[in-house]
C-alpha cells in the first residue's frame, strides 16, 4: 500500500508505463539501488560537495601556513610558495580559505538540520491535524516566510555579544524553516486523504505509526530537498554576516576573507586573488547543493527528467521535445520506440482537430 | 472581496508580529547592552537618549514590560524610532526617511526588470527544451548560487577599477544638488546602474529556472496540445496558452521571495556605499547603533509587506480561482 505513493516506486511505474516490457527484474532492481546516483546532475553535485566536506575535515591540517601569521610578503600575487597569493599583511590566502571551510560547512549543515527538524515538526503537524491547529501553524510559517530574514538575523546577531558558529546556526535555523514547512504541509494534506492512510486508520494503527510509517516515508524527497535548500540559505547568510562584520572577524570563514579584502581596499589595489577564490568557493558549494536538489526534483517528477541531460540524444533520434508528450529515453534506443513516440503524437492530431472544429 | 479582507488581515497581523518581535528581541537576549553603550559614548549621549535607550532595551526597572510595550507603540505611532548614535543627535526616522527613496528606487527597478526578463527567458527555454537552449541552464544555476555582494565586488573590480566605466560607490554625483533637476537624476541613474545590474544578474536565474520548469510541466497539459492541434500560431500557443498558466506560481512566488531579494539588495548597497537603508544598516552595525539597526529592520519589513500585498492582489486579479476559494 505504502509502495503506491513511494517516490521511487512512482518514478519506476511511470517509466514502466511509457515503455512496457523494458528490461528484466534484475535490471530494475539494480536501477533502484543506484537511485539518485544515476542522475548525472546529482552525481556531479555530490562529488563537489564531498570534496568540500573532506576539506572541512582536513583543511586546518593541510593548510600550508598559519592563516593569522603576518609576514613581510605584502600583496604577493599567486606563486609557487603562496598558491593564492597573500594579503596586505602577508597572510596566506589559501590557508585562510582551507581553515575557513570547516566553519562554513559546520554552520551550513547544522542550521540545515535544525531548520529541517522544525519544518518537519510544524509542517507535518499542521497538515495532519488540520482545523484550528493547522490555521495557527500555517499563519506562523507564513509570517516567518514574509518577514525579510537577513535584516532579522543581522539585528539578532548584532545584539548577541561574541556570536560564535553555534549561535549563528541557531539564529539562521530559527528564521529559515518556514519554506520547508509550507511545502511539507501541502504534501501531508494531500497524503492524509489517500487510500493507504485511510486503510491504516481503519486497521486501527495508532497515530504515531501512521505519521512515521505511512506518511513520513512519502515525504523523504521533499524533506531532503528542503534540507538542501535551507543549507544553501544558511551558508549564504553566514558568509554574508561575516562579510558585513556582524560576527566575530577573527574566526576564519570565507566571508571573513572577503571582509578583510573589502576593508583593506583589495578592489582598488587590483588584488583579485584576494576576493575571487572565496566567492568561487561559495558559488561552487551553492551550485553543488542546487544540482543535488535538481537531481531530487527530476527523481520525483519524471516530466523534468531526460530533458537537459539527453538533449543530444533526442536530437540524434530526431525527436523534437515539444508539447504533448514526454520523451523518456532508456538504454539503447530502438527504431520502433522512436516511431511509437512519433505516431502517438500524430495520432492525437485528428481527434484534436475534430474537437477544434 | 472576502479574499482581499483575509489577505489584508494577514498582512496587518504580520506587521504586528514583526513590530512585536522587534520589541522583544533586545529583551530576550542576555547581557546589558546599554551600560556598554553608555561607556562607549561617554559624555556624548544626552539624558534623553539614555532614557530612550532604557525604554528600547527594556532595562528600566521601574516600569513593567507591558507599560514598556505601550510606550513603544506610542513612540512608533508618532514616528519616533529613537535617536541614532552614529548621526547623533539626528532622529532615526529622519535618517531612514532620507535613505528609503534610494532603496525603493533601486530595489523596485531592478527586481521588476529581473522578474520580467527572467520570466521571458524561462518561457523561451521551457518551450525549447531538449535543444541547445538547455545548455544555458547550468550557467543560470551557477549564477543563482552566487551571493549578491560578491557579484558586486566583481562588478566593481571589472567595471569601475579595471575599466573605469561606472563609479565604484555612491548614489549620485557629489557635484550636483539633490533635487528634481536633470543633472541630478541622470547622475543618480548613472551611479545606480552597476548596483542594479548586479541585483538583476543574481536574481534573474531564480526566475528563469522556476519559469522553465513550470513551462515544461504546463506544456504537456491537454489544452496546450489541443491549441497546437487546432493549428494556432506557435507564438499564440506559447504565450496565450502555456505561459499564461505557467506564470502563476512565479507571481505567487514573487511575493514570498521579495524578502530574500531585499536582504540581498541591502548587502549590495553596503558594497556600493549606495545611500540606501542597507548602507545605513551597515554603518549602524559598525558603530553598534541599535536604534538605527532596529529602525532599519522595521522600515524594510513594512516595505516588504506592502510590496507582497500588492503582488498578492495582482495574483488574485490574474487567477480568478483564488478569489472564489476565499
Amino acid at each position: 500500500m505504502s509502495v503506491q505513493a513511494d517516490p521511487i516506486a512512482l518514478t519506476d511505474a511511470a517509466s514502466a508505463t511509457v515503455q512496457p516490457g523494458g528490461g528484466s527484474t534484475g535490471v530494475r532492481r539494480k536501477r533502484r539501488s543506484l537511485g539518485l546516483l544515476r542522475n548525472r546532475k546529482a552525481l556531479i553535485g555530490l562529488i563537489i560537495l564531498a570534496v568540500f566536506l573532506v576539506l572541512a575535515v582536513i583543511g586546518p591540517w593541510i593548510a600550508p601556513y598559519d592563516p593569522n601569521a603576518v609576514t613581510r610578503l605584502s600583496l604577493e600575487p599567486p606563486s609557487a610558495a603562496h598558491w593564492l597569493g597573500t594579503t596586505n599583511t602577508g597572510q596566506d590566502i589559501l590557508s585562510q580559505l582551507l581553515v575557513g571551510t570547516r566553519g562554513v560547512m559546520v554552520v551550513g549543515l547544522l542550521a540545515g538540520i535544525l531548520a529541517t527538524f522544525i519544518s518537519v515538526v510544524v509542517g507535518v503537524t499542521a497538515g495532519f491535524v488540520g482545523g484550528l491547529g493547522d490555521e495557527l501553524l500555517s499563519l506562523l510559517s507564513n509570517v516567518f516566510l514574509i518577514i525579510p530574514a537577513l535584516p532579522l538575523i543581522i539585528i539578532v546577531a548584532a545584539l548577541v555579544p561574541s556570536a560564535g558558529g553555534l549561535t549563528i546556526a541557531l539564529i539562521i535555523a530559527a528564521t529559515g524553516w518556514a519554506w520547508g514547512s509550507r511545502v511539507l504541509r501541502a504534501q501531508t494534506l494531500s497524503l492524509r486523504k489517500r487510500d493507504f492512510v485511510e486503510a491504516a486508520r481503519a486497521n486501527g494503527e495508532p497515530m504515531w505509526r501512521i505519521i512515521f510509517f505511512e506518511i513520513m516515508p512519502n515525504l523523504t524527497a521533499i524533506i531532503a530537498s528542503g534540507f538542501i535548500g535551507t543549507a544553501i540559505f544558511a551558508i549564504l547568510s553566514e558568509v554574508t554576516l561575516a562579510f558585513i562584520g556582524v560576527t566575530s572577524i577573527s574566526a576564519w570563514n570565507w566571508g571573513t576573507v572577503l571582509f578583510w579584502a573589502q576593508s583593506s581596499q583589495a578592489l582598488v589595489l587590483g588584488a583579485w586573488w584576494w576576493f575571487v577564490p572565496a566567492g568561487l568557493c561559495i558559488a561552487a558549494v551553492g551550485t553543488a547543493l542546487t544540482l543535488i536538489n535538481f537531481g531530487i526534483d527530476e527523481f520525483v517528477n519524471p516530466r523534468l527528467r531526460n530533458t537537459a541531460a539527453s538533449a543530444g540524444i533526442l536530437r540524434k533520434k530526431r525527436i523534437r521535445a515539444r508539447i504533448g508528450f514526454t520523451p523518456v529515453y532508456r538504454g539503447a534506443p530502438s527504431a520502433a520506440e522512436t516511431r511509437d513516440a512519433l505516431t502517438t503524437a500524430d495520432a492525437l492530431t485528428p481527434t484534436d482537430q475534430e474537437v477544434g472544429a | 472581496m472576502k479574499y482581499f479582507l483575509r489577505r489584508v488581515a494577514f498582512y496587518l497581523f504580520t506587521a504586528w508580529a514583526a513590530i512585536t518581535l522587534n520589541f522583544f528581541i533586545p529583551r530576550m537576549l542576555p547581557g546589558d547592552p546599554v551600560h556598554s553603550l553608555i561607556n562607549k559614548f561617554q559624555g556624548r549621549l544626552s539624558t534623553d537618549a539614555i532614557k530612550s535607550l532604557y525604554v528600547l532595551f527594556g532595562l528600566d526597572k521601574h516600569t513593567t514590560i507591558w507599560q514598556d510595550y505601550i510606550t513603544y507603540w506610542q513612540n512608533l505611532l508618532h514616528g519616533d524610532l529613537g535617536i541614532s548614535f552614529t548621526y547623533f543627535p539626528t532622529p532615526v526616522s529622519e535618517i531612514l526617511a532620507q535613505a528609503l527613496p534610494w532603496t525603493l528606487a533601486l530595489v523596485g527597478f531592478s527586481t521588476i526588470i529581473g522578474f520580467v526578463l527572467g520570466t521571458l527567458a524561462g518561457i523561451g527555454l521551457g518551450w525549447r527544451r531538449g535543444t541547445w537552449a538547455d545548455n544555458l541552464l547550468p550557467i543560470a544555476n551557477f549564477f543563482s548560487a552566487i551571493p549578491y555582494f560578491w557579484l558586486g565586488l566583481i562588478a566593481i573590480s571589472a567595471l569601475a577599477v579595471t575599466v573605469q566605466v561606472f563609479p565604484a560607490s555612491g548614489g549620485y554625483d557629489p557635484a550636483t544638488v539633490p533635487g528634481w533637476s536633470w543633472e541630478f537624476i541622470s547622475g543618480a541613474i548613472y551611479h545606480g546602474t552597476l548596483p542594479a545590474l548586479t541585483i538583476i544578474i543574481s536574481s534573474i536565474s531564480g526566475w528563469i529556472l522556476g519559469m522553465r520548469n513550470m513551462m515544461v510541466t504546463v506544456s504537456s497539459e491537454d489544452y496546450v496540445t489541443v491549441a497546437q492541434a487546432k493549428g494556432l500560431p506557435e507564438r499564440k500557443v506559447m504565450f496565450g496558452y502555456a505561459a499564461r498558466n505557467a506564470v502563476l506560481p512565479s507571481i505567487s512566488g514573487f511575493a514570498l521571495s521579495l524578502g530574500f531579494i531585499v536582504g540581498g539588495t541591502l548587502v549590495a548597497e553596503m558594497v556600493f556605499s549606495y545611500p540606501g537603508i542597507g548602507y545605513m544598516l551597515f554603518q549602524a552595525i559598525g558603530s553598534k547603533d541599535y536604534p538605527l539597526m532596529q529602525g532599519a529592520f522595521l522600515v524594510v519589513t513594512i516595505s516588504v509587506l506592502v510590496a507582497s500585498m500588492i503582488a498578492d492582489f495582482v495574483y488574485a486579479f490574474l487567477d480568478p480561482r483564488t478569489r472564489v476559494e476565499g
